[in-house]
C-alpha cells in the first residue's frame, strides 16, 4: 500500500471542486503529475498544488494507494467522489459531496462532512467521525434516486433528508437527525441512534428505517404492525422494544417501508 | 474566400442524384454546389482531401423536439439531466448541459459535430410559437422550422365539423404566416381537445364532446387543406392511442384516410438539380411510428404490432414514416399528447407535467429510462428496428428517436449500426429480455442496410418528405453546401466490426454547413446563425377578410390580445419564407 499526503497550504476563499482527489484519479501517478492535475475554483481551473503540498508516492492501482488529507478542508468539495478502490483519510474536516457516487474503497473523515455526503452512492465505506450536514446518501436535484449500495457510518449527528431516495445500502447515525430522514426511501437500511425531528419516513415505499430516540411529529400515514424486542438487521443490532410501523400509506396503496420506532421514548403514540 | 470549398476524391452517397458511393469532387462556391471551380476560385478555396471517407449531404432531422415550451419544461423538470453531461465553452462556443435535454447551444453543436446540418422541430403549439422561436433562434448552426400543433384546434375543428373545408384552409394559411410555422402536426387528432374534461377518445369514429368530431374526419380534412393550401410538406400525423397495447390497427386505418387525397405541392421555390423527382410523394407522414405500433391487449400480452403497420405502409404509396427507434437508457417522453403522458405517469409514478394550450392544444412532460431489462423496452427496440428494416422502400422511411423520446439525437449513430450490422443486433439481443427475441420479427430480419440507404434515411428522404429537397438533403448543382464527411472507408466496411460505425457516425470528419467548415472530429470550429423556414401562404383577400371576422369574433375565448397573438419576423434569425400560392 502507498501513500500520498496531502497538506492543505492554507485557508480557501471560493470552494474548490476536487473530483480528482481519488485513488483512482492518483493511481499510477508521479508527486509531479498529481499535483498538476486539474481543479476548479469558481470560472478558474487551477493545478492542485496551488492548495495543497503534495507528498509520498501512488500506488499502481486505485486498490493499492491510500491519500491523507491533513488537516481541515472543509472548502473542498467532492473528495473521493466517484472512487471504486483505495483509501481515503482526512485527518480533519471534509467539504460537500464527500464520497459521493463512489463505489467502492474506503473514506474516513476525522471531523465534520459537508453536505451531500455518499449522494447517490454505490459501494464501499464512508466512515464520518465528526457531524454530517444536510443530504447523506441522498439522491441529487431532480433525481429520484439516492444510494443503492455501501455503507456509511456517522459517529456524530446529521442534518435534514439523510438518504433521501434510498434504494439500498446502509446508513447508520450514532446522533441525531434532523427532517425529513429516509424521504421516499424505496430500498436498504437506515439506523438512526439518537432523535429525529419531524416527518422520519415521509414518502416511504419500502426498505427499513430504525429510530432508538424520539420522533418529534410522527407522520400520520404509518399504520401500526406490532411490537418487536432487540431487533438485528445483518450485523446491526438495536436493542430494546421498538413499535413496528408500515408506510407511507400517503403516497403509496400497498407500502412495504418498515419504520421501527422506540418505545420507551416515545410513550405518546 | 467564404464558403468555398472542394472536397477531393471521398465516396459520395446521394441518393436523389443516384451517386452511390462513387468517387469525386464535390465544389461549393459561395455556399451553393457547383459544377466546378475556374482557377482563380480554386486558388482561394480550402481543399478537403476526403481519401477513403464517406462523403454525405449534410443530416436532415425530420422530426425532433428541440425548442418551445414542453422542451423547456423537460429541462426545468430535470436537473438530474443536466448534471452528468456537459460541454465546456470555447473561445467561439458557450458551455452547455443536458443529456435527454440539452441546452440550446448545447443540441446545435452535437447536432453538428454529428453532421447534421438542419432540424425540424415537430411540434410548436401556436400559442407557444414565440417561444419556439425564440429558442430556434438561440439554437446556433442549424437550419429549423416547425411544424404547427392543430389537430385539436378548436377553429380547425369547427369549420371541418361544418363541412366548410375552405375557410378552415383560409384559417391554416393565415396560421401559417402568423407564427411563421413551417408545416402541419396533427396529434391524437380530437382526443387531446376531451383530455381537457378527462377523457380521450379511442376509435376514429368516436366524436369528441362539443365539436362532436371524430379523429378520421380531423385527419382527412386537415390533407384535404394540407394539399388544397399545397403546402411543401404533406400532413404529419402522430396518431390516436400511441402508447397503448393493440394501437397498431387505428394506426394502419388511420393511414388509410388521407389515401384518396392528391398530394399538391404548389411551392415557388427556386430548385436545385436532382436525378429523382425532389417533389414529396405522401399525403400523410407518420411520425414516430414505433409508439403507434404496439400489439397484444394488454402489457401481459404485449408484443410488436408492427407487421400490421409495415404491411399496409408496403403497399401504399403515399405514406412515409419516420420510425421513433428506441436505443435503450434515459429519455424524456415529451408530446403534444397530453392524455398518453397521462397513461404513463400511472404506470411509472415519475415525476410529469401536463399543460392545456387553450383553445389549440395540450402537452405533457415524463422523464423514462428504457431498460434491456424490461421485456416491453425491449420489444419496443426491435420495433424500432423492424419498421425501418421490414419496409422494403427506403423512401418511405426515415430514421429517428423521435428525440428525446425514444431516446437522445446522439444516439442516431448506434441506431444506424444496427440498421446496417445483424451483428450488432444479435449482441442487442443477448443482452435485453427475451421478449425482444420471441415477440417481434427482428431476428428474422437478414436485412443489412447500405451506407446508400442510411443516406436516404437521415438525410435524402427527411429533405424530400417535408419538402426541403429543392435545397437540402443531395449535392446536386445549386444545392446547399451542406456535407458531412464520415471517417468511414466503403470500400473497407466490415460490418461485424459495428462499433466502428458507431464511431464513424458519431463524429463527423468534418461538418460544412453553407461551404463552412462548422466542425471537424467533435470539435466546433464556427457557429454561424442558422436559417428559419416557414411557410408563407396567401389566399385569395375575400376568403381571408371572412375568416379573420369570425376569428377575432371566437378570439374573445383566448387570454391574449389578438394583436399580441403573431410571431413578427424579427424573431427568426436568417427568416426565409417558403411562398406558397394557395391559387394555383
Amino acid at each position: 500500500m502507498s501513500e500520498i499526503v496531502l497538506t492543505p497550504k492554507g485557508s480557501i476563499d471560493i470552494m474548490v471542486e476536487a473530483e480528482v482527489i481519488t485513488p483512482d484519479a492518483f493511481a499510477g501517478k508521479s508527486v509531479h503529475e498529481i499535483e498538476a492535475l486539474k481543479v476548479w475554483q469558481g470560472p478558474r481551473q487551477l493545478p492542485l498544488s496551488e492548495f495543497f503540498d503534495v507528498e509520498g508516492s501512488a500506488g499502481t492501482t486505485a486498490e493499492e494507494t491510500t491519500i491523507v488529507i491533513t488537516g481541515d478542508v472543509p472548502r473542498v468539495k467532492l473528495i473521493g467522489a466517484g472512487m471504486s478502490a483505495g483509501n481515503v483519510i482526512v485527518e480533519g474536516s471534509a467539504g460537500m459531496h464527500v464520497g459521493s457516487n463512489m463505489k467502492g474503497g474506503s473514506i474516513l473523515v476525522k471531523r465534520d462532512a459537508g453536505s451531500w455526503a455518499g449522494m447517490e452512492m454505490k459501494g464501499g465505506v464512508l466512515h464520518i467521525l465528526g457531524n454530517a450536514q444536510d443530504h447523506v446518501g441522498c439522491a441529487y436535484r431532480g433525481s429520484w434516486h439516492g444510494m443503492t449500495g455501501g455503507r456509511i457510518v456517522i459517529e456524530g449527528n446529521a442534518g435534514s433528508q439523510l438518504g433521501g431516495g434510498m434504494c439500498g445500502g446502509e446508513i447508520i447515525v450514532n446522533g441525531d437527525v434532523e427532517n425529513f430522514c429516509a424521504i421516499r426511501q424505496s430500498g436498504g437500511l437506515i439506523v438512526v441512534r439518537g432523535d429525529a425531528v419531524r416527518a422520519a419516513g415521509a414518502e416511504m415505499t419500502g426498505g427499513t428505517l430504525v429510530v432508538c430516540g424520539h420522533i418529534m411529529q410522527f407522520l400520520p400515514g404509518f399504520e401500526h404492525q406490532g411490537t418487536e424486542h432487540d431487533l438485528t438487521m445483518g450485523d446491526v443490532e438495536c436493542a430494546g422494544e421498538f413499535m413496528k410501523f408500515v408506510g407511507d400509506y400517503a403516497i403509496s396503496k400497498r407500502p412495504k417501508g418498515v419504520l421501527y420506532v422506540s418505545r420507551e421514548a416515545n410513550e405518546g403514540l | 474566400m467564404a464558403g468555398t470549398v472542394v472536397i477531393k476524391n471521398g465516396y459520395v452517397f446521394d441518393p436523389l442524384n443516384e451517386v452511390n458511393g462513387e468517387m469525386m469532387d464535390i465544389f461549393i462556391k459561395d455556399g451553393k454546389v457547383v459544377e466546378e471551380l475556374s482557377g482563380t476560385e480554386m486558388k482561394d478555396a480550402k481543399v478537403i482531401d476526403a481519401h477513403g471517407k464517406t462523403v454525405m449531404p449534410g443530416g436532415v432531422d425530420s422530426h425532433s423536439h428541440v425548442a418551445g415550451a414542453k422542451v423547456n419544461k423537460g429541462r426545468l423538470m430535470r436537473p438530474e439531466d443536466h448534471y452528468r453531461w456537459t460541454r465546456e465553452k470555447t473561445d467561439i462556443t458557450h458551455g452547455g448541459c443536458g443529456y435527454t435535454v440539452p441546452s440550446v447551444y448545447l443540441q446545435g453543436y452535437e447536432y453538428a459535430t454529428m453532421g447534421y446540418t438542419t432540424v425540424f422541430e415537430a411540434a410548436m403549439p401556436p400559442l407557444e410559437a414565440r417561444h419556439t422561436h425564440e429558442e430556434m433562434r438561440s439554437t446556433p448552426i442549424l437550419d429549423m422550422g416547425a411544424y404547427l400543433v392543430l389537430g385539436n384546434n378548436w377553429f380547425v375543428m369547427r369549420y371541418l365539423k361544418e363541412g366548410d373545408i375552405e375557410r378552415a384552409a383560409a384559417y391554416v394559411a393565415w396560421m401559417m404566416r402568423t407564427h411563421k410555422a413551417y408545416g402541419i402536426k396533427c396529434v391524437n387528432p380530437a382526443g387531446v381537445e376531451n383530455w381537457g374534461w378527462a377523457k380521450n377518445v379511442s376509435s376514429l369514429d368516436e366524436a369528441n364532446i362539443h365539436f362532436e368530431i371524430t379523429p378520421r374526419e380531423v385527419i382527412h380534412g386537415l390533407a384535404e387543406v394540407n394539399e388544397m393550401l399545397g403546402l411543401p410538406m404533406s400532413l404529419h400525423l402522430h396518431g390516436n392511442n400511441l402508447g397503448h397495447p393493440g394501437c397498431w390497427e387505428i394506426t394502419r386505418d388511420s393511414l388509410a384516410i388521407p389515401s384518396d387525397v392528391k398530394p399538391s405541392c404548389n411551392v415557388d421555390v427556386e430548385r436545385a438539380e436532382t436525378k429523382m423527382d425532389s417533389n414529396r410523394f405522401q399525403t400523410v407522414y407518420l411520425a414516430h411510428a414505433q409508439f403507434n405500433s404496439f400489439g397484444g391487449t394488454s402489457w401481459r400480452d404485449f408484443e410488436s404490432g408492427a407487421k400490421g403497420v409495415i404491411d399496409y405502409v408496403n403497399k401504399a404509396d403515399h405514406v412515409v414514416i419516420d420510425n421513433g427507434a428506441v436505443p435503450f437508457g434515459q429519455a424524456t417522453v415529451m408530446t403534444g399528447d397530453g392524455p398518453a403522458i397521462h397513461d404513463l405517469y400511472v404506470l411509472t409514478g415519475n415525476k410529469w407535467s401536463n399543460t392545456d394550450v387553450e383553445l389549440e392544444c395540450g402537452s405533457g412532460v415524463l422523464p423514462f429510462t428504457y431498460l434491456k431489462s424490461n421485456p416491453v423496452h425491449s420489444v419496443q427496440w426491435a420495433m424500432g428496428l423492424e419498421l425501418l428494416l421490414m419496409v422494403n422502400d427506403p423512401w418511405k422511411t426515415i430514421l429517428t428517436t423521435d428525440h428525446p423520446n425514444g431516446g437522445p439525437f446522439v444516439k442516431y449513430p448506434q441506431v444506424i449500426a444496427w440498421l446496417m450490422s445483424k451483428k450488432a443486433r444479435e449482441q442487442t439481443f443477448s443482452e435485453c429480455h427475451k421478449w425482444a427475441h420471441d415477440r417481434s420479427e427482428l431476428a428474422s430480419v437478414e436485412r443489412e442496410m447500405t451506407l446508400q440507404e442510411i443516406a436516404i434515411l437521415t438525410r435524402a428522404n427527411p429533405a424530400r418528405t417535408i419538402g426541403m429537397a429543392h435545397r437540402k438533403g443531395h449535392l446536386g448543382i445549386g444545392a446547399d453546401g451542406d456535407v458531412a464527411i464520415y471517417d468511414i472507408d466503403p470500400t473497407r466496411l466490415n460490418r461485424n466490426e459495428y462499433t466502428k460505425i458507431v464511431q464513424g457516425f458519431q463524429q463527423a470528419e468534418y461538418t460544412i454547413k453553407d461551404g463552412e467548415v462548422i466542425a471537424h472530429r467533435g470539435e466546433v470550429v464556427a457557429v454561424p446563425e442558422g436559417r428559419t423556414y416557414y411557410s408563407d401562404v396567401s389566399v385569395s383577400d375575400e376568403m381571408d377578410r371572412e375568416m379573420l371576422k369570425d376569428v377575432r369574433e371566437w378570439f374573445k375565448y383566448y387570454t391574449v390580445g389578438f394583436a399580441n397573438y403573431p410571431v413578427p419576423e424579427k424573431y427568426l434569425t436568417k427568416p426565409t419564407p417558403i411562398k406558397v400560392d394557395a391559387g394555383r
